[in-house]
């Protein structure tokens, strides 16, 4: 099962590494790791997605609370939540009907970010069963290279995360 | 402002802390904080021989007084060597500092002579670390080091200092400002949802028993843990850290729990209605099998670290907070309560599974473990502070010698560190020079860290060393006896002659081999000036009874083989 956990996490060298440690030691997979800033300065947001049961994502908040430089975790497995996952895929164009690729992109909500001789870049931005919905489309065309992000997410309605007061 | 280089900054901050003694061993990247501790004479340097023993030192120091005790080394193999040192101290939440030099952080990254990423190796067994590369830093990270090693649930912290920082220099001076560290909360207020919740489980229960750890020690909370077990009549089951929490002799306290616990205490706990953990952390070995932990027990959990709860043990109801300030919110809103029948139940239990009072049994002529540490516990009056090593005899110990008092029993419990014993002794005694100290240990044990004999010696200290000479890896064995059909695969152990060991290091060496020399030795020992040596060459083949195997049911122990109850009945080994 995976879990979606937020951690707010002070802007210093190491923390990833720290909050990797923590998940490794514990064997839990990590499905995606997305660290970015927020609008508080020195603080960094991490979205964590772990294979894991609710028992063991709780266990893993507990820890990551134990690292010095982590200064709020939420566990977005037990509130309604928005995730968003983007991929940038190059799709093969040649050997196929360009129609076929074209349908799909319209079809998808897809974005042309890029055409070259061979191949055409796409970009699927959405919920992350969305994003695996469009590649699985595209497969048959021929993936030539593709990226995720990772998904970040946010809790639904007003509440919202701050670190602030920890300033 | 006066002008200030980071390594004179480095001892500025350790006289500001209070430091007074530190343990270590210089080279290279830490020679700046070498040269200019001569300018320091308020901080006496142990010079130990090698780096393990440095952060032993740091730890036993830190057990033994409840302050923070400081570790120095050089960077690459120096830093590596601290490694175990900090390990055993993570694992037993012992305030320690380690300062170690850092090749010059130019040189970072370019696998630089003696470089080592000692902040990557250190990560998982430190409560924190910090690598330092500029001179403005090393005060803020020194005083948050400290800051973290002591408060909430106390641990090792790392402070890695590049020699460029410990050369440059700044305008400086102290700043007395306390710390405050964005993301740390080291402990928060009990809530009253928490306390109703847990008197309620408190008020419902007619089998309590009241696990305690070394949070008790930690929170100083012993006083107030007495209160709070009379005034419900609540015995009190000891883990081996909690150990001197409460005094052995106090009525209540059943002694202690888990793998080579006494079996009345493991019966009580699992008879228990309510078992009340305040401090300890149901690690495996006094757990045994977690499915069938005191199955019948609701659970009470109090603990300073939230992490702590429904770790190993789910708790119906838990308090995250300093112990001793959750005991005195607790009696001041529990009436009295008479257990009567539950403890008369327990004491019933005690009957021929107590270990009877082997002082008075027949001397054999034969020389056991058990009696060597009974009489050490009797000749010294149960006053001196012990510090183990991990085997046989570290159990033994934790049986025979009965702690009175808060800090005087200190041993590797987590991590069970061979190797401990001698350093962190020698730590304990510079942290209280007035104390009796003596080392239990293995002839394995004390051959890992033994070189640390002669730091003894060069510090005019007086430790008492008595080594429990078994002629084995005496815990490996028994369990090679016990569960690989007395196949003993490197268990049996030659060793020097220890006595000449002393002797090469200008001490005074005894040996013992019948019970009947021990008092006599013991008592010359004591009154010998200087560290001295006891080789007690006991029996070899002696089981520590009971034992609940790794992973079984708590009450499924191992008992002491009737026909051959050795040390209890005096009778011929067989
Ligand atoms: C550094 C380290 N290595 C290995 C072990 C595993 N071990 C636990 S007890 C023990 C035997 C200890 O022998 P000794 O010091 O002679 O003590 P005894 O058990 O005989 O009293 C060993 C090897 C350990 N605890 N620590
Ligand atoms: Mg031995």
């Amino acid at each position: 099962m995976h879990h979606t956990l937020v951690a707010l996490v002070e802007d210093k060298p190491g923390v990833l590494n720290r909050v990797a440690n923590l998940v490794r030691r514990r064997a839990f997979n990590i499905e995606s790791l997305t660290v970015g800033r927020t609008a508080e300065p020195g603080v960094s947001r991490m979205t964590i997605v772990i294979d894991s049961d609710q028992a063991s994502a709780e266990r893993v908040t507990a820890y990551l609370y134990k690292l010095v430089n982590v200064l709020q975790v939420e566990d977005l497995g037990a509130v309604p939540a928005v995730a968003r996952d983007l991929a940038l895929v190059k799709v093969a164009v040649a050997g196929h009907d360009r129609a076929t690729l074209l349908r799909v992109v319209d079809e998808t909500r897809a974005h042309i970010v890029d055409t070259g001789e061979q191949t055409m870049t796409l970009e699927i931005t959405g919920e992350p069963p969305h994003v695996d919905a469009v590649i699985a489309r595209l497969e048959p065309l021929g993936i030539v290279e593709m990226v995720r992000t990772g998904q970040v997410a946010m809790r639904r309605g007003d509440t919202a995360l701050s670190a602030a007061q920890y300033s | 402002m006066p002008k200030r280089t980071g390594a004179q900054i480095i001892w500025e901050c350790l006289v500001n802390e209070g430091v007074t003694t530190v343990f270590g061993y210089p080279g290279g990247a830490i020679l700046p904080a070498y040269d200019a501790i001569l300018d320091y004479p308020t901080i006496q340097h142990v010079l130990v021989r090698h780096e393990q023993g440095a952060a032993h030192m740091a730890d036993g120091y830190a057990r033994a007084s409840g302050q923070v005790g400081v570790a120095i080394a050089t960077s690459g193999p120096g830093a590596t060597n601290l490694v175990t040192g900090i390990a055993t101290a993570m694992m037993d939440s012992s305030p320690v500092v380690c300062i170690t030099g850092q090749v010059p952080s130019k040189l970072i990254g370019y696998d630089a002579f003696q470089e080592t990423d000692i902040t990557g190796i250190t990560l998982p067994i430190t409560k924190h670390n910090y690598l330092v590369t500029r001179v403005e830093d090393i005060m803020p990270t020194i005083k948050e080091a400290f800051h973290l090693a002591k408060s909430g649930r106390p641990g090792p912290v790392l402070v890695d200092i590049t020699k460029d920082a410990q050369q440059a220099s700044i305008e400086w001076e102290w700043d007395p400002k306390p710390v405050k560290i964005r993301g740390y909360r080291p402990s928060r207020p009990v809530t009253s949802a928490q306390l109703s919740k847990a008197t309620e489980l408190i008020r419902a229960s007619k089998r309590p028993v009241i696990l305690a750890g070394q949070g008790v020690i930690q929170s100083n909370g012993m006083k107030e843990l007495i209160a709070f077990a009379e005034l419900l009549n609540a015995p009190i089951a000891m883990t081996l850290l909690g150990l001197g929490g409460v005094p052995a002799s106090h009525r209540l306290n059943l002694g202690m729990m888990g793998m080579h616990g006494e079996a009345w205490v493991n019966h009580a706990i699992q008879g228990a209605d309510l078992l009340m953990a305040f401090g300890m952390r149901f690690d495996d070995r006094v757990t045994g099998n977690t499915k069938t932990y005191a199955p019948h027990a609701r659970k009470l959990h109090v603990d300073i670290d939230p992490s702590e709860i429904n770790k190993n043990v789910t708790a119906d109801a838990a308090i995250v907070g300093d112990l001793r300030e959750t005991l005195k919110d607790l009696i001041e809103v529990l009436e009295p309560a008479d257990h009567t029948p539950w403890l008369e139940h327990i004491e019933s239990m005690k009957g021929d599974a107590a270990v009877r009072d082997i002082q008075t049994l027949p001397d054999t002529g034969h020389l056991y473990a058990a009696h060597v540490i009974n009489d050490i516990w009797r000749i010294t009056e149960g006053k001196a502070i012990v510090v183990t090593d991990v085997g046989q005899h570290q159990m033994w110990e934790a049986q025979y010698y009965h702690h009175e008092t808060p800090r005087s029993l200190i041993t590797s419990g987590g991590l069970g560190t061979m190797g401990f014993a001698l350093p962190a002794a020698i730590g304990a005694k510079m942290a209280c020079p007035d104390a009796e100290v003596w080392v239990i240990v293995g002839d394995g044990g004390f051959q890992m860290t033994q070189a640390e004999l002669t730091t003894a010696a060069q510090e005019g200290i007086k430790i008492n060393v008595a080594i429990i000479n078994n002629g084995y890896l005496g815990m490996v064995r028994q369990w090679q006896e016990f569960f690989y059909e007395r196949r003993y695969s490197s268990t049996p152990l030659r060793s020097p002659d220890f006595v000449k060991i002393a002797d090469a290091h200008g001490l005074a060496g005894f040996r013992v081999e019948k019970r009947g020399d021990v008092e006599d030795v013991v008592q010359r020992a004591r009154s010998t000036d200087g560290t001295i040596l006891i080789d007690f060459r006991v029996e070899q083949e002696d089981s520590v009874y009971p034992m609940v195997p790794a992973g079984a049911d708590l009450d499924a122990m191992i008992r002491r083989p009737e026909p051959s109850v050795l040390a209890e009945t005096g009778a011929d080994p067989i």
